[in-house]
């Protein structure tokens, strides 16, 4: 089938302002779209430009805004998408070219809830122990692949420059929970404070655009009761 | 053009850059360069597990891994080095578990363990628990679990700059890497005491494959062209279980798990050609199988695909254990696989060969193991040898974790021992004349052309079944290809994220992993392993059970031999 990509282009090094380009290319229903973007890469224009690797969902390189929709464009097929399909950046991060944004700000918020086990007993030999039940609490938000779909789908972060987002919150979560970690109490101070959970207002954007189904609101909810009850 | 010096310089932020970095960090001054940010590295790709004889569930002891892994291999491995991986591979499981990795648990909180192709019991008597897995995404525990503790140590990371070459001085030492800044086009000279290569594998090279577009043996080809002999590069693994026409790879777990491969007459194959371990026989074993079948017509549809079906399987076992691959035929093939079969054929998944190694990851420059100073690598791009001609499922994440921290030891050693290296007069001249090339030229040929016409070479004539006939023309048409490369032009000229200067700079490495393949295969004339010779179909242990080492010299390619180490285990026939 014949599709036309209606995509968001921006060369930082010509152009004043971004603007819109069309593709005709012709594609199988079951191609991804990053299918299509490859071969308007490939064999129409060069110059496109966006980042990509694995191709199968679950490297995070490829979020993008489809149909107005943040989406990994190697996780959608053709056939979902309609004959005419608009692409746009993220939004929320600085465009550098084309479909590519700067992710620096997004690895900033991540790093800035400490996102590694902090265990400062030795662990001694073998294995720390851990049930299936304890293991469970903290799977769902296991899954992120930082591909910041969910905190660029937010409007408080477009609004806001210092939301952590809700990727960084996820990523807290998957260690608050974690009954191996002591860092808990730390990582909820700074949730607590001026750029942390408060400033989401549960409008669910975010677990619409996870593609990796974790249930983003739901996380930053029980990071919320953590804080309200003091319990974890 | 910038400057920078360290103590170490790490190319490649997945498992095996990530472990070796962590060794270090705190005790040395190091970088970690990569063209992607880390944990978009393909060892986040990795699903079915990663195996260590820790006993969890049954009996279970090391030797019988270290057994394990030189039969998979068929006795092309190294056994000194299979011995490191199989003992070593119990601490450093361990050691990932403390770092924080969410291993899935027993009912006790201890890891848990799957079965997987090719690990057994006592020496082979029938399968057995030793993958410690994490549901179908143990390789993306891994890398985000050594990602965040790179960052909880301070890594100094070079993220999204992209290898171009590697410095050597006129003795021979490795002194430094160029890097190429993708923001903005600029050049950056590191200047180091050492160097790991750590750039992963090169499956692009073909047209079905579970690897990631990066995946393009940047880091081998580039030590190639620098007169680095590489090793064993005949032995590609093909995957059984690849989705059809995608190349995606359904993890053996789901085998491992029970799951069964099915032709067009429903028959559960495997059985027929290996009555002990059945659908959990190695790879190389299970695509020649299907190779086979499709060949004889039970292929579905009479089409080159066959079923791999998990329906059999309780449906809280697919959705815990097997959520994510079980997803990837949902979402791309629009297959339910509660309820029907899942079209797989074989898809290029790795490479056994790559730079040759010895135990602590230092590089060698030939069969006698002279090693290179300061030179060093892990992880896919190198070749230890602890896969021989076939690697077993898990085992790669193993090499990951044991030679990457090996060598993330050994280079702290040699920091202290070492003078850096004076570098060569203006150093970035080859890497600036390459690029400057190709954004200079216009009219010439496309990149994407190549890339194809590489791609369908190898895959019909480089991939699981090879004979002479096919491979000189595929030696030919690669040649071919690397003087059509020489006229690619490119619509980018720009300096600011250009990816298709990228784009081009990696079909360039990957022809030259593509020339040595080829060759590789075509010296050498017996089958074993991963590479299936249809003129010469058996083993041919009084000629060659010896890895290949290739080089270019300036009367072409060379192939040198150099022998196996062989400890405990005496080549035997191999069965399951
Ligand atoms: C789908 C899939 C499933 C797998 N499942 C398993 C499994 O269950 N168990 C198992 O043991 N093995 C598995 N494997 C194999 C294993 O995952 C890989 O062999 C392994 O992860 C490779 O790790 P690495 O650290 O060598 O390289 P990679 O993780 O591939 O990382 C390469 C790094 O090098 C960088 N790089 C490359 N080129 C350049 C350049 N020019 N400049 C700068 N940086 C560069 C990249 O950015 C990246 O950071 C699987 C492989 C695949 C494809
Ligand atoms: S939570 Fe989901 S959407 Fe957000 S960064 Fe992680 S994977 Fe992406
Ligand atoms: S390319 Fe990896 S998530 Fe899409």
């Amino acid at each position: 089938m014949e599709v036309t990509l209606r995509i968001k282009r921006f060369n930082p090094e010509l152009d004043q302002k971004a603007h819109f380009e069309e593709y005709q290319v012709e594609v199988e229903p079951t191609d991804r779209l990053l299918d299509a973007l490859n071969e308007v890469k490939w064999y129409q224009d060069g110059t496109l430009t966006y980042r990509r690797s694995c191709a199968h969902g679950i490297c995070g390189s490829d979020a993008m805004r489809i149909n107005g929709r943040n989406r990994l464009a190697c996780k959608i097929l053709m056939k979902d998408l309609g004959n005419k399909i608009t692409i746009e950046p993220l939004i929320g991060f600085k465009i550098e070219k084309d479909l590519l944004v700067d992710m620096e700000k997004f690895f900033d918020a991540y790093k800035s809830v400490k996102p590694y086990l902090i265990a400062d007993q030795p662990p001694g030999a073998g294995e720390r122990r851990q049930s299936p039940e304890e293991r469970a609490r903290f799977d769902d938000t296991t899954k992120c692949i930082l591909c910041a779909a969910c905190t660029t789908a937010c409007p408080v972060t477009w609004t806001s420059d210092d939301f952590v987002g809700p990727a960084a919150i996820v990523n807290a979560h998957r260690f608050i929970f974690d009954s191996r970690d002591q860092g808990g109490a730390e990582r909820l101070k700074i949730l607590n404070g001026g750029s942390g959970v408060w400033r989401c207002r549960t409008i669910f954007n975010c677990t619409d655009a996870c593609p990796r189904d974790i249930k983003v609101t739901e996380a930053i909810e029980q990071v919320k009761r953590a804080l309200l009850y003091e319990q974890v | 053009m910038a400057y920078h010096r360290y103590d170490a310089v790490i190319v490649g932020a997945g498992g095996a850059g990530l472990m070796a970095a962590i060794q270090m960090a705190g005790q040395a001054n190091i970088a970690v360069v990569s063209k992607l940010y880390p944990p978009r590295s393909h060892t986040g790709a990795a699903q079915g597990g990663i195996s260590a004889a820790l006993g969890n569930t049954e009996e279970d002891h090391w030797q019988w891994h270290m057994f394990d892994t030189v039969k998979g291999g068929d006795y092309l491995v190294d056994q000194d080095s299979a011995e490191v991986l199989a003992r070593e591979a119990i601490d450093a499981v361990l050691e990932l578990e403390h770092m924080g990795l969410p291993f899935n648990r027993t009912p006790d909180g201890r890891i848990d363990q799957r079965r997987f192709g090719g690990h057994s019991r006592n020496f082979g008597e029938g399968p057995v628990r030793r993958a410690c897995y994490a549901a179908d995404r143990t390789g993306h525990m891994i890398i985000q679990t050594l990602y965040q503790q790179g960052i909880k140590h301070n890594v100094n990371f070079f993220d999204e700059f992209h290898l171009v070459d590697i410095m050597f001085t006129d003795d021979g030492e490795c002194c430094g890497v160029i890097a190429y800044e993708i923001r903005t086009g600029e050049l950056h000279t590191i200047h180091a005491k050492t160097v790991l290569i750590a750039s992963g594998g090169f499956g692009r090279v073909y047209k079905i494959t579970s690897n990631a577009l990066a995946g393009t043996g940047d880091g081998v080809a580039l030590a190639y062209r620098r007169g680095i002999p590489l090793m064993d590069m005949e032995f590609y693994q093909f995957h059984p279980t690849g989705l059809y026409k995608l190349g995606i790879l359904v993890s053996e777990a789901a085998r491992g798990e029970g799951g069964i491969v099915r032709n067009s007459e429903g028959e559960a194959f495997a059985a027929r050609y290996a009555p002990t371990m059945k659908d959990l026989a190695p790879r190389d074993m299970m695509s020649r199988f299907i190779y086979q079948e499709v060949k004889e017509g039970r292929g579905i549809d009479g089409k080159d695909y066959v079923l791999l079906d998990v329906s059999h399987l309780p449906p809280e076992v697919i959705d815990e254990k097997l959520p994510d691959v079980t997803d990837f035929a949902r979402v791309y093939l629009g297959v339910e696989p509660k309820e029907e079969g899942i079209p797989i054929q074989p898809t290029a998944h790795y490479a056994m060969g790559g730079l040759p190694t010895n135990n602590d990851g230092q590089v060698l420059i030939d069969p006698s193991g002279t090693v290179v100073p300061g030179f060093y690598s892990a992880g896919e791009a190198a070749c230890v040898s602890v896969h021989g001609a076939n690697r077993l499922g898990t085992n790669s994440l193993v090499d990951l974790v044991v030679f990457g921290r090996r060598a993330g030891r050994h280079m702290l050693q040699e920091i202290g021992t070492r003078e850096l290296a004076t570098l060569p007069d203006n150093p970035t001249a080859i890497a600036e004349d390459e690029i400057s090339a190709l954004l200079g030229r216009s009219g010439g040929e496309r990149a994407a052309d190549i890339r194809k016409a590489m791609q369908e070479t190898m895959m019909d004539k480089v991939s699981v079944v090879r004979n002479e006939s096919g491979l000189l023309e595929a030696e030919k048409e690669i040649a071919d290809l690397q003087d059509a490369y020489k006229h690619v032009s490119l619509q980018d000229k720009g300096k600011q994220y250009n990816t298709e200067l990228l784009e081009a700079l990696e079909l360039g490495c990957m022809l030259d992993c593509a020339e040595t393949i080829v060759h590789g295969s075509l010296a050498r004339e017996e089958s074993r392993g991963a590479h299936y010779r249809e003129d010469f179909q058996t083993r041919d242990d009084a000629n060659w059970l010896a890895h290949s080492m290739i080089s270019r010299t300036s009367s072409g390619l060379q192939v040198q031999k150099k022998p196996v180490k062989i400890t405990m285990f005496e080549p035997k026939e191999r069965s399951y």
